[in-house]
């Protein structure tokens, strides 16, 4: 995974709340078997619609995506994480995210930042004043600014150092073998099994 | 009777914690499966079972693939082919060679990496979240994960069960854990009785549509009361079910009289049967736990409930009419509403039982079980639909399938004029051929009434299989009482 320290982009502004995953990625499009080439499938019903904000031209290089509050709700899909990334998004900015989709996006290295409502529609109005305003998105210290503004964000200090330094969860866990195979020397025997297979 | 000594060792544990606080379910859960805890990281949680399907997991393996890892644990893993199969002529290859590309990996995969897998033909073949509990590898206070939000669906058994992404499915398969948070908790309270032709679906869209699509989220909720009790097993899972759709990840029901019962006699239910029972009896919450939140139901007042809107806490009493969206103080929602009845093509005002059905769906994790068929099967005995319409009956397993077909569910169905296919996801997420064409509407047994989630301009209206044979019946949106 790529380290993620400071990122510096311009937005693009998503004024819509409840944004699920089978908007970020209709269902068609997840019989890839690979984690590249979703960039097509991301928004795909709205991109009909040339109005729809990615179709605008002064967006077309956006890296980061304001979005309203409640994003990425519904299906586990990591597609969407992928789209997003696939796309070219570094950074999704909401009041809130659902749990399965903020979790999906900080394993693969997609920063969610969460800002107050007014922060957000405060960024909107600023975007859409002036699409160009550059955003820096910076990890280390926790911040995002643009302008003016210089507006601090939470993260957990485990995932931001993880994120800092582009971990593998998995190779992080696999540090820790002893443990689980001291926890599995313990597991009761009544636990099911799968196999063999009974039926 | 002798118990296990890790159930001892527990007890021993729980008695301790008692003197201090005491433990939500979910707490109790969660602390039996802690492989290691450090100061500032998440917890390092065992995963007891990891179900598996075509859609959610081919990127995982090819990870694998790529650092030379094998599945730690394939015998407490197992995969069957849900989302994308189709639901007719599945003799034949399927014809879609992109699904069929997902479903040969899959099949590849675990024939690689020794794993289970009940493919399309195979009785035990179904929707992933069917087939656990009614194989019996869904048990109390296991903890169960599944590339697949709808997880929470085997919270019904009093398991912590829950959705993780294709990332996670990757670690689950390597290391049988995952680094997790500590999620809060919230206590769903639902006492009194429902009323004849109201089901655990109509409790979940009440309930989803008073919190809202967020108010769950960063919580496991735990639903309880007595109308939560006196469900059978299936409609608890129905509820536990849609516990994603209020944003929670999590959602589980203390196990009883009735879980031991439906768990009795299933394939992988413990062949030492007391010992198990005398451990799921501890997995409660304790009379002195503390949820962060509390919430109240009433169930003596629920009526019949279905969605107008795109999301699932777009819902209402079947009586009522479409909101107007200017009635809504919060501008979010207003906005929300406007869009949604944009996209719904509905006006404000419109009575709900007004409107015009073009296709039901009864299936899905939801409400794709026996019981489920039973119930609409009832209703639509020695009647036929409307003419107006079509039905789409999908059992969610090939054994759900076969028990139906020994009861004779399936030529109710036929003689209804009611479609009876193969067991899958089907029209829940179309992503095999079952799909709603654009403006075509639905009344459907499923979870998600997103904007093409059934096809693409599709539009769905949520309701219980109650509703939806009433429905199917009168050919606009109907109670049981309608007929």
């Amino acid at each position: 995974m790529e380290k993620f320290i400071t990122h510096i982009g311009t937005g693009v502004p998503l004024r819509r709340s409840n944004v699920d995953t089978d908007q970020i990625i209709p269902a068609v499009y997840l019989k890839r078997v690979t984690r590249s080439g979703f960039e097509d499938g991301l928004f795909a019903a709205w991109r009909n619609d040339p109005e729809f904000v990615l179709n605008q031209p002064q967006f077309k290089s956006a890296t980061v995506l304001v979005a309203g509050a409640d994003f990425g709700t519904g299906s586990s899909r990591e597609h969407a994480v992928w789209a997003l990334q696939n796309y070219g998004f570094k950074v999704v900015i909401s009041s809130r995210f659902a749990d399965i989709f903020r979790g999906n996006s900080l394993k693969g290295g997609l920063l969610t930042i969460i800002l107050d409502q007014s922060d957000v529609e405060a960024m909107w109005e600023a975007i859409e004043a002036e699409p160009a305003t550059p955003i820096t998105v910076n990890l280390e210290e926790r911040t995002v600014s643009y302008g003016s503004k210089n507006l601090p964000f939470a993260i957990d200090d485990y995932t931001r150092w993880r994120l800092m330094e582009g971990l593998d969860d998995i190779g992080l866990t696999l540090k820790q073998t002893d443990f689980i195979d001291s926890f599995e020397k313990k597991r009761p025997a009544y636990k099911p099994a799968t196999l063999p297979i009974r039926s | 009777m002798i118990l296990p000594s890790h159930y001892l060792i527990q007890q021993v544990d729980t008695q301790k914690e008692h003197e201090t606080v005491g433990k939500t379910l979910a707490e109790k859960i969660w602390a039996e499966h802690v492989v290691r805890q450090a100061d500032g990281e998440p917890d390092l949680i065992y995963i007891d079972l990891h179900l598996i399907h075509e859609v959610t997991s081919p990127q995982a393996f090819d990870g694998l693939r790529l650092a030379g890892r094998s599945v730690r644990r394939p015998d407490l893993t197992i995969a069957t082919e849900d989302h994308n199969v189709p639901t007719m002529n599945i003799d034949k290859p399927i014809a879609d060679p992109v699904s069929k590309l997902q479903v040969d990996t899959l099949r590849a995969n675990c024939a690689e990496f020794g794993l289970r897998i009940h493919s399309l033909g195979d009785k035990d073949q179904g929707v992933v979240h069917v087939v656990g509990p009614q194989l019996g590898i869904t048990q109390p206070g296991m903890t169960i994960v599944c590339g697949d939000s709808h997880t929470s669906t085997h919270g019904a058994f009093g398991a912590l069960a829950f959705g993780i992404g294709t990332s996670e499915v990757e670690h689950v398969l390597a290391t049988q854990t995952l680094p997790l948070q500590r999620p809060k908790t919230m206590a769903i309270n639902v006492e009194g009785s429902l009323k004849p032709g109201v089901t655990s679906k109509d409790i979940i869209l009440a309930i989803i549509a008073k919190i809202g699509t967020g108010g769950g989220q960063g919580y496991v909720i735990e639903y309880r009361g007595s109308a939560i009790r006196a469900l059978s097993m299936e409609s608890r899972m129905t509820v536990c079910n849609m516990s994603i759709e209020a944003g929670a990840r999590a959602g589980l029901i203390a196990p009883d009289q009735t879980t031991f019962d439906y768990i009795k006699g299933k394939p992988h239910a413990p062949e030492d049967f007391d010992p198990a029972v005398a451990y799921w009896k501890t997995l409660f919450t304790d009379s002195d736990a503390k949820f962060d939140v509390e919430v109240d139901l009433n169930a003596d007042d629920l009526e019949p409930f279905v969605t107008w809107g795109t999301n699932p806490g777009q819902g209402l009493p079947l009586n009522a009419v479409v909101p107007n969206p200017a009635d809504f103080a919060d501008s979010e929602q207003r906005t929300a509403a406007e869009r949604a009845l944009v996209y719904m093509g509905l006006e404000a005002g419109t009575p709900l039982k007004k409107i015009a059905i073009d296709t039901v769906f009864l299936g899905s994790c939801t409400n794709g079980r026996i019981e489920d068929l039973r119930a609409a099967a009832d209703i639509l005995k020695g009647k036929k639909i409307a003419s107006s319409l079509r039905m789409l009956v999908v059992p969610g397993s090939a054994r759900v399938r076969l028990e139906a077909e020994a009861e004779g569910l399936d030529k109710v169905f036929l003689d209804a004029g009611a479609e009876w296919r193969n067991a899958g996801c089907s029209m829940c997420l179309g992503m095999n051929p079952d799909q709603l064409a654009v403006g075509e509407r639905s009344a459907s047994t499923s979870n998600r009434n997103f904007e093409g989630r059934q096809g693409k301009g599709g539009r769905t209206h949520l309701v219980s299989p109650l509703v939806a044979a009433a429905t199917a019946l009168r050919g606009t949106l109907s109670s049981p009482a309608d007929l």
